[in-house]
């Protein structure tokens, strides 16, 4: 079994100060999550990270949340050590009622949050492209293309190099990255696999991209994240990251089923409904992810329509 | 005509199903009979208030004294009593919720999909526009022209106006529990799912226009409140010696200025969506609903500091009064402010990185959005600059202010985590942002607004609230805080999708129970609040601060009696410092009988506000259900006071400068007669509001 390499190719120096910083932010970051350690409910997210996409995004959420233990340490440590040092009864302490500047002071309240902005600017550049939701994975092995089709309340996956579909059901070979492409034809929805990577909103008439791959066989639970009427909490989906023979099985077994995805099937599939049981179809209409985004894309028809204005 | 075409005409498309009794009658679930007891909840509360008015014989004074008058006091009051009321339904919604969806762990639990995606919609629609922008105007309304020696806010009759329009829309969502139903939409009501293709009910037209209604209130306030800080300022009174609740309370102003009206012209263009078959935000046509997401977030993201920046003012207030000392960093805390101001228009596009464009865009705006992080910071770190060498009292606003400090630190940090976008993209749209905003907003909004109702209150009724209750609604309000809400940050890196009815992963189940406990602490917090609103009116002889400075304050507010007279100052008062009030007690020269009196003139009452408020309701129920004859007299309804306004010259009433003398020789004799009280004493019954001064140098 291969597992997909993780998409950064920085130099190898970089590479290794990089990954001994995200190790330490790792153990400092666990430090913090340690009591809600034996929860099982982090392992249903991006902490229980089981592809590439997730997992650099936990080593960037642990580093964030380590530089942060030095933003929010000060305030919670001085806030009541203030508030109970200066109170009424203790007479003790200074009281001066017009004081209410101080320069060095103001350059310690002023200066360290914005270095910290700056050093957590560099991270956020850095990572906001290395993780770019459009940038393929690296990988010795192409990148499998599936279209998403958001419906109310369900997913289609349409693979176009194999010719078949499926509903509710994402399949691909544990070892090739994934390449998706997405589009709605209801209303706008957020497609999200937590286990192996970000959402990407799935819109009308418009193509989105989303690049993911997992590190080895498994099943995992994708969902949409966006509110789409009454169905919404039922439309989750099962991911399945197969052996290769597990995923030429999966494709035969969609063949020989012998369902045909064509117009009309299709758009019993679009009515609003929720779909309880994967379904899998052994053959697609041609084209029929360019359709159902040129339905709602005035572009698309204008490109490919007769030309009017000529 | 037919029978059916009279009835199209006379009612557009209210039929008897619009009334959730029947709707419970025909089909009695669990979750028709929630609903059908929320709308008799709605209908025996207003019989009830008609019958008490009745009863009491208060329908005149309520008109007479409250909802005609144009004092910039009485119309903040109404403001705060509405976000009161509207506080309650939301809250008992958000309890509705969280039990349903700790329930509904592989169960259906006890509110259907359809029910609960109402609950979250009017949840939120209210918590923002009928909630906190009601409860903030109304404390910058009771307080800003107190603050700079004012008498009235620049437009007292826009004041009334704006009151009304809000109240209107506010009326418009409680109509919607007993008359139809309401959007499922959310609070930010995205198209196409709230267009006429996917909704076709009256949901999405009581949000529209209740939101309009309010947007308009909002942008009149605005308008209204800058004006009179620029305008009404005492002599002296410069721009850098305002209290910094004055500094929030502009910024506040121009940002309703120019936020809101991008949320009129989005609703606008929906409706003109769902009414006339326009494409702005369609599927098909050429319609693209990102251009409303745009426009919407242009408005909801300084939406956000519109919230925030008023409660910044209270703490800066409360933390300095509270301390005996003066605020920590005025400049930098007003400079902070306004650049909080401007920065909040460039991180709109934060709240949707999941779009699908470019990683620059993406990294820009969110290099942006962290930079609000450093004057926000520099905010925290004034107030507890501000505890140093003070003497702090533990009053109950004081530890409200405490709460906010450490609880919004804990916000700050995931909304950094947020704003880099490869984080967002893993818990966007999860019950870790619902987490995050309810972390900014329950301390960052609620806390101050309550803070502020305790501080200001004294002041406002002539006698202190409880200590005791104010204590016990702090601890459940912090400790259901930390409860409902640290659990949802957990959910939602464990991939829990918001807004769900229903759950399936058993792993949530522990994490949701222990948030449903917290909803009920807060719950229990608003019901702490209620019960000392009761037992300190019931109490008030006791508590009364008749000279008006229970808390050896700083500002212009204090040095008038408790509660103030109609006209507030006596003679316009002459400012030559920053806290002009701690420095006049300094000098001894608080509580002087000015050289002379002059004949005061005030607005008069006037009927405009709450007609065009009324009308304006009334437009918009006609319009949801297409009732054609309703929208147009409703509409006329708007126009014609305000028209018939413009002719009535004899708007001011002269309090003579008898009157006056008389009013002030009796607070005035009040102040000399009574005991200076030292701040060990402030919270008992000897404290008539007038301060022993500080020793001003304890040594160390």
């Amino acid at each position: 079994m291969l597992e997909a390499t993780p998409a950064h190719a920085l130099p190898v120096r970089a590479a290794r100060r990089n990954r001994s910083l995200r190790r330490l932010a790792s153990g400092l970051g666990l430090v913090a999550l340690l009591p809600l350690g034996g929860c099982g409910v982090l392992d249903h997210g991006m902490l229980g990270a089981a592809g590439p996409v997730a997992d650099q995004t936990r080593g960037l959420f642990l580093l964030v949340c380590a530089i942060l233990i030095f933003v929010a340490a000060p305030v919670l440590l001085l806030t009541p050590i203030f508030a109970w040092h200066y109170r009424l009864s203790n007479t003790k302490s200074a009281y001066r009622p017009q004081w209410g500047f101080n320069w060095p002071l103001e350059g310690l309240i002023w200066i360290p949050p914005t270095i910290i902005v700056i050093v957590l600017a560099v991270f956020l550049w850095r990572d906001t492209h290395a993780l770019d939701p459009y940038k393929p994975l690296a990988s010795s092995h192409p990148p499998i293309e599936v279209q998403v089709v958001a419906l109310d309340w369900k997913w289609l996956f349409i693979y176009p190099h194999e010719g078949v579909a499926s509903v509710n059901e994402l399949a691909f070979p544990a070892d090739r990255p994934v390449r998706l492409s997405l589009t709605s034809d209801t209303v706008m929805q957020s497609f999200f696999v937590p286990r192996l990577a970000g959402q990407i909103y799935a819109m009308a008439g418009m193509t989105t991209q989303l690049n993911l791959a997992a590190d080895a066989p498994g099943r995992f639970r994708g969902e949409n994240t966006q509110f789409n009427g009454v169905g919404f909490q039922n439309q989750k989906f099962a991911v399945l990251a197969q052996s290769n023979d597990d995923h030429a099985a999966w494709i035969a077994r969609a063949r020989a089923g012998g369902r045909t995805l064509d117009p009309a099937a299709y758009a019993t599939l679009a009515a609003r409904s929720v779909q309880p049981e994967p379904v899998l179809f052994g053959s697609v209409a041609p084209n029929l992810f360019r359709s159902i985004l040129a339905r709602n894309d005035p572009g698309l028809h204008a490109a490919h329509g007769h030309h009017a204005h000529e | 005509m037919n029978e059916d075409g009279h009835w199209l005409t006379l009612l557009g498309r209210l039929d008897l199903h619009a009334f959730p009794f029947v709707r419970a009658w025909e089909d009695p679930t669990v979750s028709e009979l929630i609903g059908a007891f929320a709308g008799a909840l709605v209908v025996v509360g207003a019989v009830g208030l008609v019958a008490l008015l009745t009863w009491k014989r208060w329908w005149r004074p309520l008109f007479r004294d409250w909802l005609t008058s144009l004092d910039h006091k009485k119309i903040g009051i109404m403001y705060v009593v509405l976000a009161g009321v509207m506080l309650s339904r939301a809250l008992v919604e958000a309890v509705l919720m969280r039990a349903q969806q700790s329930l509904a762990v592989d169960a259906p639990g006890i509110v259907a999909p359809e029910h609960f995606a109402q609950l979250f919609s009017t949840h939120g629609t209210i918590m923002i526009f009928f909630m906190a922008m009601p409860f903030l105007t109304g404390l910058i309304n009771y307080v800003v022209p107190l603050q700079i020696g004012a008498r009235d806010v620049a437009f007292p009759l826009l004041n009334s106006i704006s009151l009304m329009l809000t109240g209107g829309g506010a009326g418009l969502v409680m109509l919607s529990l007993a008359v139809g139903e309401f959007s499922t939409g959310g609070w930010s009501g995205y198209p196409p799912y709230t267009g006429k293709a996917f909704q076709p009910g009256v949901g999405p037209d009581y949000w529209i226009w209740a939101v309009t209604l309010a947007s308009l209130g909002t942008t009149l306030s605005g308008i209204n409140i800058a004006a009179t800080i620029y305008k009404k300022r005492c002599p002296g009174l410069h721009l850098t010696r305002m209290p910094l609740f004055c500094w929030t309370a502009l910024c506040t102003a121009i940002l309703m200025i120019f936020a809101t009206p991008p949320l009129t012209v989005a609703t606008a263009l929906l409706a003109l969506d769902r009414y006339l078959d326009f494409h702005f935000f369609t599927n098909d046509l050429g319609g693209n609903m990102m251009n409303y997401v745009n426009l919407f977030w242009l408005f909801g993201h300084p939406e956000v500091y519109i919230l925030i920046l008023p409660a910044f003012g209270v703490f800066s207030e409360v933390i300095s009064a509270f301390s005996s000392k003066e605020l920590y960093g005025y400049k930098s805390l007003a400079t902070a402010t306004m650049a909080i101001g401007v920065l909040s228009f460039t991180v709109w596009l934060h709240h949707f990185f999941t779009m699908g464009q470019s990683a620059s865009v993406n990294a820009a705006f969110g290099i942006a959005t962290m930079t609000i992080s450093i004057p926000t910071g520099v905010k925290i770190y004034n107030w507890i600059w501000t505890m140093f060498r003070g003497e702090v009292r533990f009053t109950a606003p004081m530890l409200f202010a405490l709460a906010f400090i450490v609880t919004f630190v804990l916000g700050g940090l995931t909304g950094i985590m947020l704003a880099i976008p490869p984080i967002d993209y893993v818990v966007h749209n999860t019950v870790f942002l619902v987490a995050h905003f309810h972390n900014m907003l329950i301390p960052g909004l609620l806390y101050g607004m309550i803070a502020g109702y305790m501080y200001w209150f004294p002041k406002a009724f002539g006698f202190r609230l409880s200590e005791g209750w104010g204590k016990v609604a702090f601890a459940c309000w912090v400790s259901g805080f930390y409860l409902a809400f640290m659990p949802l940050y957990v959910l939602g890196l464990g991939g829990m999708a918001r807004r769900s009815q229903a759950l399936f992963e058993p792993d949530y189940r522990p994490w949701l129970i222990v948030a449903a406990c917290g909803a009920v602490l807060l719950l229990s917090g608003l019901v702490s609040l209620f019960m000392q609103l009761f037992v300190s009116v019931r109490d008030r002889d006791a508590n009364r601060v008749p000279v008006g400075d229970p808390w050896d304050a700083r500002g212009l507010e204090w040095s008038v009696a408790a509660p103030p007279p109609e006209y507030n100052f006596a003679t316009i008062p002459r400012v030559d410092r920053l806290d002009p009030f701690y420095w006049r007690k300094e000098r001894g020269e608080a509580y002087r009988r000015p050289a002379r009196y002059a004949d005061i003139v005030m607005p008069k009452n006037s009927w405009v506000g709450l007609l065009v408020g009324f009308a304006a309701a009334a437009c918009a129920f006609g319009l949801v259900w297409h009732i054609g004859w309703l929208s147009l007299l409703g509409f006329l309804g708007i126009w014609i006071p305000v028209v018939a306004r413009s002719f009535v010259r004899d708007v001011h009433r002269t309090i003579p400068a008898a009157e006056v003398e008389a009013t002030e020789r009796l607070w005035l004799e009040r102040a000399h007669a009574a005991r200076p009280v030292p701040r060990e004493r402030e919270t008992e019954p000897d404290n008539l509001g007038l301060a022993r001064p500080f020793p001003a140098q304890v040594t160390a």
